[in-house]
């Protein structure tokens, strides 16, 4: 194997020095090594499982911030090999440490080792322990290979793995009949949307005659694509982030997913792969940048499936689903500033996003494992009882609120300042809008769960033990803190690193916006909890003092719009009826042929069979009448048939 | 002697032939069948001794080859007559018609 070194400039020259990037393919291995003695092992170690899935972890951890540290000081580095060549076509196989790479590694990991943690308290005690262990490792792996591919193949490849793992987590409670509907549901709403990416990849293909992310940038860069094209193939790949992403219509997976243990929820649906469809975005934002259709496409879809969640997380009684809704909408948000041309408002609300969802997801998990119910109607009061979970998610619950000082304040407001600058008034307003639902809807939750009188049958409500704690602990001061890296106030370091030494990139870096901006996110966010705060703790205002008691908007929102319904009604119906129509065709066309095929076989099998009688005479007449026939005709031809 | 001519050997060799193959293919017999094997074999040993007096190159090496087939034939019936007890042992009959083992 032949090792090319690429984006090898001038500095990195000098050997040795980015010795830990070099290796940094080590890093995916680390849990595919624990998923394969998992699988092999996890039989006999038991509980012992827990310790080696968080061993690898935290291995990969370790590794990803060295990473990092050394990306900091160091240029890009990637390195590829030959992997398949098919005539003169040459695909390579390799990897890319770059700034959203490296920051992305450390996210994945990091999130990664805490669930693993945390869940060592919350799946103590379950029958198939070590299995769970074995898919986390194999999703960790998936997705750790995802964000250091360096070309659209590799990329795809991982993007399916990363969809196994979530089925396959989804799904760990298969007896249960929602749990296996939900992994049915997620993996087929984002094979929909992977369709959408694989012909956008292959188009690019066809037109760049690589898959290599640089290539393409640098075949767009040079005009060697028309402008249609790169919109077409923009939006294509989109698609797929919309089914990753669970961006509106194809948002339906996601809640659903919540079926699965509350870790995963925390880790996949949450944190790392849902947000793999804006890191999809985000790694190719060069391309999109290119269309201006594109990216409109994009932030219209980000800002509607921001508050189109939102609204539906107003009114949802599940504590996950809630969550769920306003990851749902988080990543619309996302979407909304990397349409808006703000790469690192998007990045940087990835990044925040993903501590302190991940540990409103941890603290709900804790909170589930104390009451043993996910309806926020039969929780209440438990802040008392929960000494240690009940601030933690209100960290969370403030951070995601976009409360000044919190991480979520800081990009947030980039994303809002993203969506003004980027001359989307409406678009603007939309996501404002859905900042005060933001608000309203997860202090409602949390004035539910955590405040007012115990309601339903709460027994033996206990306080998580402390592998379940200390994660949370831990994300709760990534969650306050994660947002100074990037701020208007102390300086925009994530911001100009993340652009730094990209010029494709750098025009899209920090957006200063306007101060008001900032004033209005504050005063939307705390009016949105000031709501909340008036109809669920003083209760001064009627919880349907806004539907009032014709409930029409309430039904229709609680119904989630009804957008299941309407699937199951249009595309599933008529995907039914196509499939009868195939199944008919199969049945009585194609099975008939095939059928007919085996009848006339065995006729004349049958009918060689009646020869056979055993009798030998009949065998001696029947060589004798032969031989007599050859001489015959020997004697009439000389030998030679005429 | 020599005013036998070698047609009337050969017809001779014929008719034998001709019996013994009818009898091979119809008698329901086994022990038939096996001595109108034995008829065709003969046969053809009239016909090895007559080429070698009246052939177009006479030679004693037809005769010699007639020893030869009488020899083998000899072994060859022995060989036939065991396997019928055999068969005559499992099956409780030597009729032909009921040995159809190969059947389909």
């Amino acid at each position: 194997m032949e090792f090319v070194h690429e984006g090898c400039q001038a500095p990195c020259s000098i050997k040795g020095i980015v010795i830990m990037m070099e290796n940094a393919w080590l890093i995916p291995l680390f849990p595919l090594l624990s998923f394969l003695i998992l699988l092999l092992f996890g039989k006999r170690l038991k509980e012992a499982s827990a310790y080696v899935g968080i061993l690898f972890t935290l291995a990969s951890l370790v590794y990803s911030i060295l990473v990092l540290f050394e990306r900091f000081s160091e240029p890009t580095y990637g390195t590829n090999f030959e992997w398949l060549t098919i005539g003169d076509l040459h695909l390579t196989a390799g990897f890319e440490v770059n700034q959203l790479n490296a920051l992305m590694l450390v996210i994945v990991s990091l999130v990664s080792f805490l669930v693993h943690t945390y869940s060592k308290g919350y799946m103590q005690g379950d029958e198939r322990f070590p299995v769970f262990y074995a898919y986390l490792g194999l999703f960790t792996f998936a997705m750790l290979g995802l964000v250091i591919s360096p070309n659209l193949l590799q990329t795809y490849i991982f993007w399916e793995l990363v969809g196994v793992g979530s089925f396959l987590l989804i799904g760990f409670y298969f007896y249960k009949e929602e749990a296996r509907a939900a992994a049915k549901k997620a993996f087929i709403m984002t094979r929909i949307g992977d369709v959408g990416l694989f012909i956008g990849m292959i188009l690019l293909f066809w037109q760049t005659k690589s898959f290599e992310y640089k290539e393409i940038f640098a075949a767009v860069d040079a005009g060697e694509i028309s402008t249609s094209m790169i919109t077409l193939t923009a939006i294509l790949i989109f698609i797929g982030a919309v089914g990753k992403s669970g961006q509106f219509p194809l948002h339906t997976w996601l809640p659903d997913a919540m079926e699965g243990p509350t870790p995963v929820s925390a880790l996949i649906h949450a944190a790392t792969m849902v947000a793999a469809g804006v890191y999809l975005v985000a790694s190719l934002f060069p391309l999109f940048a290119a269309s201006k259709t594109a990216l409109l496409t994009i932030a219209v879809i980000g800002a509607f499936t921001a508050i189109f969640a939102a609204s539906i997380g107003l009114v949802q009684t599940d504590i996950k689903r809630v969550l769920a809704y306003s990851t749902v909408s988080q990543l619309g948000y996302m979407m909304l500033a990397l349409g808006s041309a703000g790469y690192v408002a998007g990045v940087f609300h990835l990044m925040t996003h993903a501590f302190f969802k991940a540990l409103l997801f941890l603290a709900a998990g804790s909170v589930i494992h104390a009451v043993h119910t996910q309806n926020i109607e039969e929780m209440g009061g438990l802040w008392k009882k929960l000494k240690l979970t009940g601030p933690l998610f209100l960290i969370g619950t403030l951070a995601i609120s976009g409360v000044p000082l919190f991480s979520g304040f800081f990009s947030k407001d980039e994303i809002l300042a993203a969506a003004w600058e980027g001359g989307h008034p409406i678009l603007f307003l939309l996501a404002l809008i859905a900042a005060f639902m933001t608000a309203f809807y997860m202090f409602r939750l949390f004035f539910m769960v955590f405040t007012g009188e115990a309601r339903g049958s709460q027994k033996h409500v206990h306080e998580s033990p402390a592998n379940m704690t200390y994660p949370m602990i831990l994300l709760g001061v990534l969650a306050i803190i994660a947002g100074y890296v990037n701020t208007p106030w102390f300086g925009t370091f994530l911001g100009d690193w993340l652009v730094d030494g990209n010029e494709a990139l750098a025009q899209h870096g920090h957006i200063e916006g306007p101060v008001w901006i900032m004033i209005a996110a504050t005063v939307v966010s705390l009016a949105g909890i000031y709501l909340a705060y008036l109809m669920y703790y003083k209760r001064s205002l009627a919880r349907n003092w806004l539907s009032g008691t014709g409930d029409t908007l309430h039904t229709i929102v609680l119904n989630k719009y009804y957008v299941d319904e309407f699937y199951q009604l249009t595309v599933l119906a008529a995907t039914t009826a196509i499939s009868y129509f195939l199944r008919f065709i199969d049945v009585f066309l194609v099975e008939g042929l095939v059928k007919g095929v085996v009848g006339i076989v065995q006729g004349l099998g049958r009918a060689g069979s009646k020869l056979q009688s055993g009798q030998v005479q009949t065998y001696g007449a029947v060589a004798f009448i032969g031989l007599a026939l050859l001489v015959v005709i020997f004697a009439f031809t000389g030998g030679y048939l005429r | 002697m020599s005013s036998i001519p070698a047609s009337a050997f050969l017809a001779l060799a014929l008719i034998l032939f001709c019996i013994g193959l009818y009898g091979a293919l119809t008698k329901k017999n086994t022990v038939i069948v096996l001595i109108s094997i034995e008829l065709m074999l003969n046969a053809v040993n009239i016909n090895l001794v007559t080429f070698s007096k009246y052939g177009v190159a006479p030679s004693i090496t037809g005769q010699i080859f007639a020893l030869f087939a009488i020899s083998v034939a000899a072994a060859e019936a022995a060989v036939g007559l065991a396997i019928l007890i055999a068969l005559y042992r499992n099956k409780k009959t030597v009729n032909i018609d009921e040995v159809d083992t190969m059947k389909n």
